[in-house]
């Protein structure tokens, strides 16, 4: 964190704050720079809910259907996922590289009065200090890390034997480089340039195989594709460009 | 928070669509804490001599909320519609176009359904299901804050919410203090509705007279009753209203026909003012707006009241769905699903009802002739009349789940 040097604490402190509760509101404003994330977050939350109360025998028309699960979020950046599951009732620890996200985070669960375990970490931190899930979620986190089977082993360390894992990413395939990398981040830009590198990319193959040598079994692989004429994002089997899947630890609960 | 009482969704207005909403959020999320406040003392509405057309898809949605059951002893079908178009001194007024009512085997395009009635149904049904009603008391302001709605009671007593509704009707005060602009426009008209007794059984025909003023509908109730909505120019129906009652009969036998026989006037007569008023926005960070707070719109086609139904329905299942995702309910992205859902179609709506009425309330020979052709047309074209049943119906568009009478 930056401070110039001879300034009174205070007055830095008070700066650095007020730079975080601006980053929360970008992190959460629906028509800002993350616009696409929230179109797509209704999606990615309605997939993690039905895998979860499927797995565990909840019911997803509950209100709190999360009761008594403990839930990590990976690169939880602002909270958009965070607060929803903690709000189906979940304790939810969510971590983040980024000490400024994680204070933008902090700042906006204590506005809408989310009690999340918000850290800035890695899942090897974790590993390392011995915590255990019942859902590891990692959405959109798998395409930005440098070693997948090494992430995946790292999660799978973190889940509870017949634990959930559930992944979102996108697609090592010429229709995924056309949409989510020209599209999304030359022609419409949704995204800045250079978010996604094609050739950290994941196949749906690729990841099952890492789950599997990490001791998990693949229950459900989905698409996730976008429909312009509705500016909406829906379920589909059409797994080319976004998709998501669920795993299940080995072992019972 | 501190000493505020913390429903999570506040509903400001108790009418039908207000207390509609309340009733079908705590149905299908029994856990939400949903609170209406309204400043007319309780069971105020119980006055409201008038009746209201609920059209298929609505009764649906009353039947699925557990309502209808007690309303439907009372409830006149409508088997039937004629419409017709003539100058008020006709003898004759030939019918252009009739309609079957029936949008599926034995369900009627809409029933006939007094406002008393259906209201204290509505409220009675609400309370049961754990809605907690506020009344005497009204909102007076509120101010959205980070994450909750801060909401400020004449009482003095205040609330803080995710999601303030503004349901307090036509000249909504939520609405113009939330800075939401309205388009509007009034028309020279005004309806006069009363309750009539008649001679004869009416065989739930309801008939629609295009009338050089403006339409004059006949709704059959239960019994040898019917309700009137008769649009006459402004300064004619000021005459009609505060002048002698035999005068008012004379001109309504007038318009009326003789076909129902002898009539007889069975309550107040009453003038309402006719406009068209529609909400720019619909929802504003942590506010919605819902049913005549949203949109006025001219009775012609009978359509205020079910679209104000149709709000309740729309928004009630994007409040469930966002509660059950884990989403905040009074987030804009949430509000914004509603808005999508509903904005076009009132547009339609109201687009529709004011062409039909400009085209419909006046004399010109070329312009009747071409309505009439129209007319004459869509009667010979039986699936351009099962669609116009539909949309009369409230069947037609981008449904939601409780008007096609589904759980949510």
């Amino acid at each position: 964190m930056e401070r110039t040097a001879g300034e009174p604490r205070g007055q830095a402190d008070q700066r650095e704050i007020a730079k975080f509760a601006r980053m929360a509101e970008d992190w959460w404003n629906p028509e800002g720079k993350l616009r696409p994330l929230h179109r797509l977050n209704p999606i990615r939350l309605a997939y993690v809910r039905d895998m979860i109360c499927e797995r565990f025998g909840r019911d997803p028309a509950g209100r709190t259907p999360y009761e008594g699960l403990r839930i990590l979020d990976v690169g939880c950046g602002g909270g958009l996922v965070s607060e929803p599951v903690k709000r189906l009732g979940a304790e939810v620890v969510g971590i983040d590289p980024t000490e400024e996200t994680i204070a933008a985070a902090r700042i906006h669960a204590a506005e809408t009065g989310c009690a999340i375990d918000y850290r800035v970490a890695t899942t090897d931190d974790l590993v390392a200090a011995g915590e255990t899930f019942d859902v590891v979620l990692a959405l959109e986190v798998v395409e930005h890390v440098p070693d997948v089977a090494a992430f995946v082993a790292s999660c799978a360390a973190l889940t509870r034997p017949g634990g959930l894992a559930v992944f979102a990413t996108i697609n090592r395939t010429p229709k995924a480089y056309a949409l989510a990398i020209v599209a999304a981040e030359q022609i419409l830009r949704w995204l800045p340039r250079g978010t996604h590198d094609y050739r950290k990319l994941v196949r749906p193959e690729e990841l099952g195989g890492h789950l599997g040598r990490a001791g998990y079994q693949v229950v459900d692989v989905s698409g996730i594709v976008y429909d312009p004429f509705r500016d909406l994002w829906k379920r589909s089997p059409d797994i080319d460009v976004n998709y998501m899947v669920a795993a299940r630890k080995g072992g019972s609960a | 928070m501190g000493d505020r009482e913390a429903p999570e969704v506040v509903v400001a207005g108790g009418g039908s669509a207000g207390l509609c909403l309340g009733l079908a959020l705590k149905r299908f999320l029994p856990d939400l804490a949903v609170e209406v406040i309204d400043a007319r003392p309780s069971g105020a509405a119980s006055s409201d001599e008038r009746s209201s057309a609920i059209a298929a898809a609505a009764r649906r949605m009353l039947e699925r909320l557990g309502v209808w059951d007690v309303l439907a002893d009372d409830a006149q079908p409508i088997l039937s519609m004629e419409v017709t178009d003539s100058r008020t001194g006709d003898a004759t007024r030939p019918v252009f176009l009739t309609f079957d009512g029936n949008v599926a085997e034995g369900e009627p395009f809409a029933h006939m359904v007094g406002n008393a009635p259906l209201l204290e149904a509505l409220r009675a049904e609400a309370e049961a299901a754990g809605v907690k009603t506020t009344w005497s008391d009204g909102v007076a302001g509120f101010s959205p804050e980070p994450g909750a709605v801060r909401i400020d009671l004449s009482s003095g007593k205040r609330r803080s919410a995710r999601l303030l509704v503004a349901a307090d009707g036509v000249r909504s005060r939520l609405r113009s203090l939330a800075g939401i602009k309205t388009v509007e426009w009034s028309y020279p008209q005004m309806a006069l509705v009363c309750t009539v007794g008649h001679e004869r059984p009416h065989h739930g025909v309801a008939v629609e007279h295009f009338l050089p003023a403006g339409p004059f509908a006949i709704l059959p109730l239960k019994g040898n009753r019917s309700s009137l909505v008769w649009t006459e120019r402004k300064e004619d129906a000021e005459r009609l209203l505060n002048g002698d009652e035999f005068v008012f009969l004379v001109e309504l036998e007038r318009r009326f026909g003789h076909r129902l026989g002898r009539i007889e006037l069975e309550s107040r007569r009453q003038g309402y003012p006719l406009g068209l008023i529609l909400a720019r926005d619909f929802v504003k960070p942590r506010l919605a707006l819902l049913g005549d707070a949203a949109h006025g719109i001219h009775p012609i086609a009978g359509q205020g009241l079910n679209l104000g139904f149709r709000d309740v329905a729309a928004l009630a299942e994007t409040l469930v769905d966002a509660a059950r995702l884990g989403l905040d309910i009074g987030g804009i992205d949430v509000l914004r699903r509603y808005e999508r859902w509903r904005r076009y179609d009132t547009w339609q709506m109201g687009v529709t009802t004011d062409i039909l009425n400009r085209l419909f309330s006046n004399d010109i020979m070329p312009v009747r002739a071409f309505r009439d052709f129209g007319l004459g047309l869509v009667d010979r074209m039986p699936q351009l009349k099962r669609m116009f049943i539909g949309e009369a119906a409230g069947l037609g568009g981008d449904l939601p789940k409780l008007l096609a009478g589904h759980a949510i």
